[in-house]
């Protein structure tokens, strides 16, 4: 069984008297493990797909399953209930919160899951230790830097064990050199098996993944395994650390 | 995710918010202070106007019929009654000849005079004419002394009992009893100081002297009106005795059968319902009044909660996108505003709390722990109430849109 099954998907949205397809009949599956980069330009229809993926909205027509459980039939709070244990999401914009520290950031899934205190706090730790922040639990974001920030997110994408981390232009807010430290870190996820879909539409952040869908007006234009992905082992390079 | 732990959770976001926007929440809360300061003391208030109310009459005697020229509340007219022949004392000895339901018959006939002793004196105090047995009707006690012999009250000696004001006011240091005070210009000996009554309605007074009633008829006043308290030999007789004076009153005054009675039989049930009809719509419009403030408190409260909702419409995206409820988000918002609700709450008793301090000299009981609760369960309520409209909202927000807006 595969972990995404997307048949005949369609986004359809009122603007006025104007029906935009965002997303036209399309059919997708994913299997566990893979490294997928979603591009297109703007307006192809990536971020309505993102979004579907994510199970933040529901489509128009057609089938997801995820997992096995039909997304596309489910109401709010299973939605809800699904985002919190099989998606982790990576933002562009980090989207921490910003009145809470690192801790409390990363615990926050956990507590929505219903782990008891003592235990999230543990899975927190470790999740922020994962990403080398295990000394900055207590800073806000606003002390934080932007690569730590994004840390912070992938640490809270990644403490629940999801069976996505969905990743939205993560390195779009980022320098190129803390760009690169965040895909590094994606990578090596990757090579410890968890499933990362990133959508991008910069060709330095795709070509890390080892599938490439391509979407222009709504619809697959290309979708095709990258037979040599980029990666920073390649380049000879260990990341650094802020 | 459990209730307790969403509730916990809740709790730490809504006080971080508060804390984040100190001077808006002060303000906001400001409202609800108000309102918990009016409604808690005009709960106090009415409560302990009933208090006081309730110790005055039942110092009246539940087991008291009082007879007297008219009835405390009627609907006949004025021009009907006024030539209703005086209540005297041979009424009074006539009911106590014949009645038989009634332990004590004890008239009283009241006059106003000037009183002096030394150099000290006081104009209009009332003078209360009796007979022996009239601590036993209004059952009060002596604090020194002793009470008005039957002797004494046939008309034996000018002697007087002093209420406890009057006889503080006089004598400050030295004991009144034994000394002669001036009454209207006659000598009278003091043998008693009455115990003081509850100060309230001006019932009760301690600011009276009582007298033998031959002696006031004597000296003061030949043709005095008096009322006759007539106490029951049992509460539960209260009817009958009733019916029993009433047909000796028609027969003493030859009241033609068919005739209306041309006297009236009061007792304290009629004041005491009466008392809660007038205390209950009293009630009813000061708390509808006050209440109205706090109404005005929580649409402050209601207001500030839109903004917070559309301030953090990004905030509750990301809780969304991590698995917030619907349910979650709601409790959230409601939590937040019952915060609020509840700090103005508890402002709002420590301030209203001296006060009632201060009241409790003019009524009886200060803040009760029932109007204390009262208030901070009507606060709780307030912002719950006001917080849920922006509460739904933003639990019916979209993630998506939500995620978008900055």
């Amino acid at each position: 069984m595969s972990l995404i099954y997307i048949k005949n998907l369609t986004r359809l949205y009122q603007m006025g008297t104007e029906t935009i397809h965002a997303l036209r009949d399309v059919s997708l599956t994913i299997e566990q493990g893979e490294y997928l980069a979603i591009m297109g330009p703007s307006g192809s229809g990536k971020s309505t797909l993102m979004n579907l993926l994510g199970c933040l909205d529901t489509p128009s027509s057609g089938e997801f399953e995820l997992n096995g459980s039909k997304v596309s039939e489910m109401d709010d709070n299973q939605l809800a209930e699904i985002r919190n244990q099989e998606i982790g999401f990576v933002f562009q914009s980090f989207n921490l919160l910003a009145r809470s520290d690192a801790l409390h950031n990363v615990e926050l899934p956990l507590i929505y899951a219903g782990y008891p205190a003592e235990e999230r706090r543990q899975m927190a730790m470790a999740a922020l230790e994962h990403v080398k922040l295990g000394d900055r639990v207590h800073h806000k974001p606003n002390e934080l830097s932007g690569g730590q920030r994004q840390r912070v997110a992938i640490a809270r994408a990644l403490v629940n064990n999801p069976s996505i981390i969905l990743a939205d232009e993560p390195t779009g807010n980022l320098d190129s050199r803390t760009g690169v430290e965040i895909l590094s870190l994606f990578e090596e996820l990757s090579v410890k098996g968890n499933t990362i879909i990133v959508v991008t539409h910069e060709e330095d952040v795709a070509r890390h993944a080892r599938r490439i869908i391509r979407l222009r007006d709504g619809l697959i234009a290309s979708d095709a395994v990258n037979e040599n992905p980029f990666t920073i082992q390649s380049l000879g390079r260990e990341p650094e650390h802020v | 995710m459990t209730l307790g732990a969403e509730i916990t959770e809740s709790l730490a976001i809504a006080l971080a918010a508060l804390r984040a926007n100190k001077l808006r929440s002060g303000l906001t809360t400001l409202g609800i202070v108000i309102g918990i300061v009016t409604v808690t003391l005009m709960g106090t208030a009415i409560e302990g106007i009933n208090q006081s109310f309730k110790k005055v009459v039942s110092g009246l005697g539940t087991d008291v019929l009082y007879v007297q020229k008219f009835a405390w509340f009627s609907n006949d007219e004025w021009w009907k009654v006024r030539n209703r022949r005086d209540i005297t004392l041979a009424t009074a000895r006539a009911i106590e000849r014949q009645v038989t339901m009634a332990r004590v018959v004890v008239p009283e006939a009241f006059s106003r005079q000037t009183v002096k002793h030394k150099n000290r004196s006081a104009s209009s105090v009332a003078i209360v004419g009796t007979t022996d047995q009239n601590f036993l009707a209004r059952g009060f006690s002596i604090s020194s002394g002793r009470f008005m012999s039957a002797a004494e009250a046939e008309g034996g000696r000018p002697i007087c009992i002093l209420g406890a004001d009057i006889a503080t006011k006089f004598f400050r240091n030295e004991s009144p009893l034994g000394e002669k005070i001036t009454i209207g210009g006659n000598s009278f000996e003091i043998v008693g100081v009455m115990a003081p009554f509850d100060k309230f309605l001006g019932l009760g007074s301690d600011n009276h002297v009582l007298i033998p009633i031959t002696q006031l008829k004597s000296m003061f006043d030949l043709r005095p009106e008096v009322q006759i308290l007539v106490k029951v030999l049992d509460v539960k007789m209260m009817d009958d005795a009733r019916e029993e004076l009433r047909g000796i009153l028609r027969k003493i005054r030859s009241v033609p059968p068919g005739m209306p009675d041309d006297f009236g039989i009061n007792q304290q049930d009629a004041f005491i319902q009466r008392f809660n009809q007038v205390g209950g719509m009293l009630a009813t419009v000061g708390l509808f009044i006050t209440g109205l403030s706090l109404f005005v408190g929580g649409i402050g409260i209601m207001n500030i909660m839109f903004v917070s909702v559309a301030e953090r419409t990004k905030e509750i995206g990301i809780r969304k996108a991590i698995g917030a409820k619907r349910r979650t988000i709601l409790i959230q918002f409601l939590i937040e505003a019952a915060t609020i609700c509840l700090f103005g709450g508890l402002i709002g008793l420590a301030i209203a709390f001296p006060i009632t301090l201060v009241m409790s000299k003019y009524l009886s009981g200060t803040m009760s722990i029932t109007v204390a609760l009262v208030g901070l369960v009507v606060s709780l309520v307030t912002g719950v109430v006001s917080g849920f409209l922006p509460a739904w909202r933003a639990s019916k927000m979209n993630p998506v849109d939500a995620l978008r807006s900055e």
